[in-house]
């Protein structure tokens, strides 16, 4: 009986070895291990024999049939994933065809450089502050010392609506505005972006409408050399660490120093080029201490508070930064203009 | 300002510097150098030489055959000049030399005779046309006799000097002359300079029996002087004084002309010449135009005053706008032997309202509106006087008429150097100080660390602390500033919840796809009222407009984004870029009034304009154009974002498609619209279908309500259920939708339309519309029967609401 049960085995396992589908696989497991299959045979033959010996013919006989349902299931797996694999052969696709595009949009250029310095100063503690862009000739020249006839006026001809209403010609109504509400009392810490308009007609290097950020603080004891810093640390940051910066004098009638500031060329490290004009700098903003009629008019007594302000041009600061050669562009929107500055 | 070089070391040496270190030292001190630029172009090889016969050319009826000596050798020369003369001293570029324009001198033949160089014009040597003496336009340019033949032309011509152009700030007026640049550079480089005193020779003759003075308004004129000079002979004014105004850009005519216009260079102050014996009597008035008052101006032009104008005139008949321009009638001319000078103060206010209201803007003009130096008016006529005498044969009567009562006084401004130092930043030091106040050339009485400054008149810029702070600062130098940071109570900085959410909105619209544009908010009249969303449209008067607009395209302020929108689509398709998706956060302008008084209300509004293919993804069978749901999914996807409801519904809208559009309100106030832009205003542009959309931030923003609370995620399953119906065509999704909703409160938490079908196994006029209904009970798990009665409920409000009949 042994024999004979050794002898199954090897047959079944022959068979698994040779089954090439899982049909095979599952007729091997009905001829074998099913009710009438040969090892139950073996196994209703079994009370001829001795006490002794049915336990071990038994066991046997399990052993048997655990080794075949084992080398079925092994194979089987096999025979699993060679359908698999020959299958997601058959799956195969070109993976250099394209994909299905995303409809990417993205911010205007100006947009980005006006976020990237609001941010850059509201780690300085500053806060953004937005007003009208019809502005009352009040707020736009006199509250800021340009009185009706001053003849710095003409810096800035402007597109009036009415004698007291005028599309406004830079930002500063804002500061103007911001300082007259804290009643002379509170500091002022403020960037205000914003568009503004001029009389100028439009080409390369002119727009009647662009874009403006100034700053403004104000408060006891601030000196010039805090306006130096400030603008150190704002220019290091926009434009890298490894430019200089120089102020030099200036002339604007809201503040009194006036300056303006340079900042090293790029191109050329500060060795003189074309971009530069052989100066080695290039002109970046304007600014200085605030002008004492302006601090009074807008209710600060000017010898107890000081303060500095600052005004720059995106529009400028992108064409230097970017290398951007005609001001129109930021307002054709051009597609191919407007995708190549759409980064993260 | 035109600074020539050679003419400022006349004053102050400079030597010491290269030309482009002197030029920063200016710029970091204060006034902007623009540029260094050379005279000419380095021109080398050209001498005197002179004409020692001119003869016809045997060849040609034009050209001249010279025999020009040069120094060394005699040269034959063909020339073309029709000036050119036997006897002249002239400019030979000989063989060799190099012109402007890389134009190189050759040993040629012309016509059959040899010609070894060429007889220059001031063209050919370049200078610039305008500046270029008349006698000379046409022809060669003839030195006067007393150069010597064979020097440098070049030299003599003053075209190797540079010229350095400073770039002038309205309040730095006082550089607007030789003198003051020279003050300036001086303060700059620590040198020293004072404006040298006149010397004239005066005859007995007393100018006061020549001429009178009155004056009617000392405010407009509180100084007027006249000089008288007789003998006059007019001629051309020396070549250094040509050389030096053609250097500042002023173009030689005679000797009285260039020598007033020469002092205006020198000290600042305009001057004027009447020919006496034209002037018409003995009597100096000056007063206010009469309004309509007519007189005719050196240039030829008829000129209509009025009493914002003052003259000068003879006691009847103007003879010259004050400040401005000089009349015709007594014109310097070349017959011209006694002259009137004229130095005056006339007030900036009514110099500058003349040659504003005339569009007369001259050197003399700009000095007058800008206030010139009162202690220099005087002086400046006595320079004139000298320079009269020795180049125009003038003799000068002794005396100067006047009216006076300038005030000449210096002002002073009290200096604490602690209040400096508080203000700078800085530790200058009371010995700085000082010396600061040496280099500038202001006297001062120190007491302590207290200075009184007074300040030179020719500084009118200087009136008060602040004034003196800049000029202390720019002396001891910007550049030695510390870099400090302000000390004051510190603020969190931040955005507020507007500038948040609006960075949140274009974050959203460029993640949804679209590219963010700005345009013009100034905008033409027709377009400024072009596709304005209803509710603007019921608020506005009508577009405000600008009182003088530079042209129709940007004459009035927008009501709506859209058709500057429109146009950047057009101009991006008449290029061959079709798929465009824009949108602009930005500002619209709405007046209540007809006529603005007051500022109009400006509204944050987003819009948007979708035009080409939104998916273009071929090779899998995958194109979609935009569509009226493409940019429907972008506002709903807003909506999401705020978590606020935005409800559509159909409208008709001027420009807009009628079946294709929609308002868009929001907790029942209308914010916006959306829809395809008309076919007729679509083929207008140029655009294929165009979808827009036009919304009201502001009010987006005030009905946002940031929540706060933890929602819970529910625990219990949803269970979803599909409906189909069939309905009339004209039922729309959106109102059985609501229908559903309304029905199914509170356990229909969502319903979505997933199918729409028309056609086949349908009866005419009706359409089948599928929805999805999501059935929720956050805190339990619904049971079949409770969602089946719900269901029922439904199903019976359609029917009885829009007739719907559930699909079979």
């Amino acid at each position: 009986m042994k024999e004979r049960l050794e002898q199954l085995k090897q047959e079944a396992l022959n068979k698994v070895e040779n089954a090439e589908s899982v049909q095979n696989l599952k007729d091997v497991r009905v001829e074998y291990l099913g009710k009438k299959g040969p090892i139950t045979e073996v196994l209703r033959g079994m009370g001829k024999l001795s006490k002794e010996e049915r336990p071990v013919i038994g066991q046997l006989a399990n052993d048997v049939r655990e080794s075949i349902a084992e080398a079925i299931e092994t194979k089987q797996s096999r025979l699993e994933d060679a359908a698999m694999e020959k299958q997601l052969e058959e799956e195969s696709i070109d993976v250099t065809l394209p994909g299905r595009p995303v409809q990417i949009g993205g911010p205007h250029l100006l947009t980005s450089i006006v976020e990237e310095i609001e941010d850059l100063f509201i780690g300085m503690g500053f806060e953004i502050k937005e007003g009208p862009e019809v502005e009352t000739d009040y707020y736009n020249f006199e509250a800021l010392n340009l009185p009706k006839g001053h003849p710095a006026r003409d810096m800035q001809d402007s597109f009036y609506i009415t004698e007291e209403l005028l599309m406004r010609t830079h930002t500063s109504p804002v500061q103007a505005r911001t300082m007259g509400a804290r009643n002379g009392g509170e500091p002022v810490k403020m960037i205000c972006p914003g568009k503004v308009y001029r009389r100028d007609t439009d080409d390369a290097t002119h727009s009647h409408q662009f874009t403006q950020i100034e700053g403004l603080l104000v408060d006891k004891n601030v000196r010039m050399s805090d306006l130096k810093g400030v603008l150190n640390a704002f220019a290091k940051q926009m434009f890298g660490a490894e430019r200089e910066i120089r102020l030099r004098p200036s002339f604007f009638p809201f503040t009194e120093p006036s300056v303006e500031m340079d900042i090293s060329c790029k191109v050329c490290g500060g060795e003189g080029c074309s971009v530069c004009k052989g100066t080695g700098w290039i002109e970046i903003l304007g600014g200085g201490m605030v002008h004492p009629n302006v601090l009074e008019m807008a209710g600060y007594d000017p010898k107890e508070y000081s303060g500095f302000a600052f005004g720059m041009g995106p529009e400028r600061i992108a064409m230097l930064k970017y290398g951007v050669d005609d001001i129109r562009h930021f307002y054709t929107n051009d597609i191919r203009f407007l995708e190549q500055y759409h980064k993260a | 300002m035109l600074v020539s070089l050679n003419w400022l070391q006349e004053y102050i040496d400079v030597s010491y510097y290269s030309p482009e270190e002197l030029a920063e030292i200016i710029t970091k001190t204060g006034i902007e150098v623009e540029s260094v630029e050379p005279v000419a172009e380095d021109i080398e090889g050209v001498v005197v030489g002179y004409v020692q016969s001119c003869e016809q050319h045997p060849n040609a009826d034009k050209l001249n055959l010279c025999q020009v000596d040069v120094g060394q050798e005699t040269l034959q020369i063909v020339c073309g000049a029709p000036n050119v003369a036997e006897g002249q001293k002239v400019a030979v570029a000989t063989p060799g030399a190099v012109l402007p324009g890389n134009f190189k001198i050759k040993k040629t033949k012309l016509r059959g005779e040899e010609s070894n160089g060429m007889i220059c014009s001031l063209q050919e040597l370049g200078v610039d046309e305008k500046d270029v003496p008349k006698e000379f336009a046409d022809g060669i340019f003839v030195f006067p006799e007393e150069v010597e033949v064979g020097s440098n032309a070049i030299s003599l011509l003053n075209l190797d000097d540079l010229i350095i152009e400073l770039g002038l700030t309205p309040n730095r007026s006082d550089a607007l002359s030789m003198a003051g640049v020279a003050y300036e550079v001086a303060a700059a480089i620590d040198g020293s300079y004072e404006l040298a005193e006149e010397k004239v020779k005066t005859s007995n003759e007393e100018a006061t029996d020549y001429i009178s003075v009155v004056v009617e308004d000392t405010k407009a004129n509180p100084y007027y002087g006249a000089f008288v000079i007789k003998d006059i002979q007019v001629g051309p004014s020396p070549l250094w004084m040509r050389n030096r105004l053609t250097a500042a850009g002023i173009r030689p005519i005679n000797n009285v002309v260039d020598i007033t216009n020469y002092v205006l260079m020198e000290y600042g102050q305009p001057l004027h010449a009447f020919d006496y014996d034209r002037f018409g009597s003995n009597s100096i008035v000056t007063r206010r135009a009469k309004d309509g008052e007519v007189m005719e101006t050196l240039d030829g032009q008829e000129r209509t005053l009025s009493s914002d104008h003052l003259v000068i005139t003879n006691g009847d008949k103007a003879h010259a706008i004050a400040g401005v321009m000089g009349g015709a009638e007594s014109e310097v001319q070349d017959d011209t032997t006694t002259i009137i000078l004229e130095a005056a103060y006339f007030h900036p206010s009514v110099v500058r309202e003349a040659s504003k209201h005339h569009g007369l803007r001259s050197e003399s003009s700009t000095r007058f509106e800008k206030g010139v130096d009162p202690n220099r008016v005087e002086r400046a006529g006595y320079r004139a006087c000298e320079l009269l005498e020795r180049y125009a044969g003038g003799t000068v009567l002794h005396g100067v008429v006047t009216h006076d009562e300038l005030d000449r006084s210096e002002k002073t401004v009290t200096v604490h150097t602690s209040t400096i130092n508080d203000r700078l930043g800085t530790e200058i030091t009371n010995e700085q100080m000082a010396d600061i106040f040496r280099r500038l050339q202001f006297s001062y009485e120190q007491n302590g660390e207290t200075f009184l400054v007074s300040i030179p008149t020719r500084r009118g810029d200087i009136t008060i602390f602040e004034d003196m702070l800049e000029e202390v600062a720019r002396i001891y130098g910007y550049d030695n500033l510390p870099y400090t940071l302000p000390a004051g109570a510190s603020q969190a900085g931040g955005l507020t919840m507007e500038q948040q959410l609006k960075r949140e909105v274009k974050a959203y619209f460029e993640g949804a796809g679209l590219h963010e544009t700005i345009t013009y908010s100034l905008t033409h009249k027709e377009k400024a009222t072009m596709l304005v969303s209803p509710e603007v449209e019921k608020q506005a008067e009508s577009p405000v407009g600008l009182a003088m607009p530079m042209s129709e395209d940007h004459g009035y302020l927008r009501l709506s984004m859209l058709p500057e929108l429109l146009e950047s689509l057009s101009y991006n398709v008449a290029r061959k870029q079709e798929n465009l998706f824009y949108y602009e956060v930005g500002t619209v302008f709405i007046s209540e009034e007809e006529q603005v008084t007051k500022q109009p209300e400006e509204v944050l509004r987003a819009s948007g304009a979708l035009t080409g293919e939104w998916v273009a993804h071929p090779w899998q069978q995958e194109k979609k154009s935009v569509d009226f749901f493409v940019a429907k999914g972008i506002l709903e996807g807003l909506s999401k974002q705020l978590n606020l409801p935005f409800t559509f519904e159909k409208a008709k809208l001027e420009d807009m498609h009628p079946g294709r559009t929609a308002t868009v309100s929001v907790n029942g106030q209308t914010v916006g619209f959306i829809g395809q832009v008309h076919p007729k205003l679509q083929k207008q542009l140029g655009l294929k279908e165009t979808f827009v959309f036009d919304i009201n931030l502001e009010v987006l923003f005030n009905e946002y309500q940031k929540e706060e609370a933890f929602q819970a995620i529910p625990r219990h399953p949803s269970v979803s259920r599909d409906i189909a119906l069939v309905v009339d065509e004209d039922v729309t999704a959106g109102a059985i939708e609501a229908t559903v909703a309304a029905a199914g409160d509170p356990l229909v938490k969502e319903v979505r339309v997933f199918d729409l079908y028309q056609g086949e196994h349908l009866e005419e006029g009706k359409k089948s519309l599928a929805f999805r209904l999501l059935y929720l009970d956050p805190l339990r798990t619904l049971k079949d029967e409770e969602v089946e009665e719900a269901h029922n409920r439904i199903l019976e409000s359609v029917k009885e609401e829009h007739n719907a009949e559930l699909r079979g």
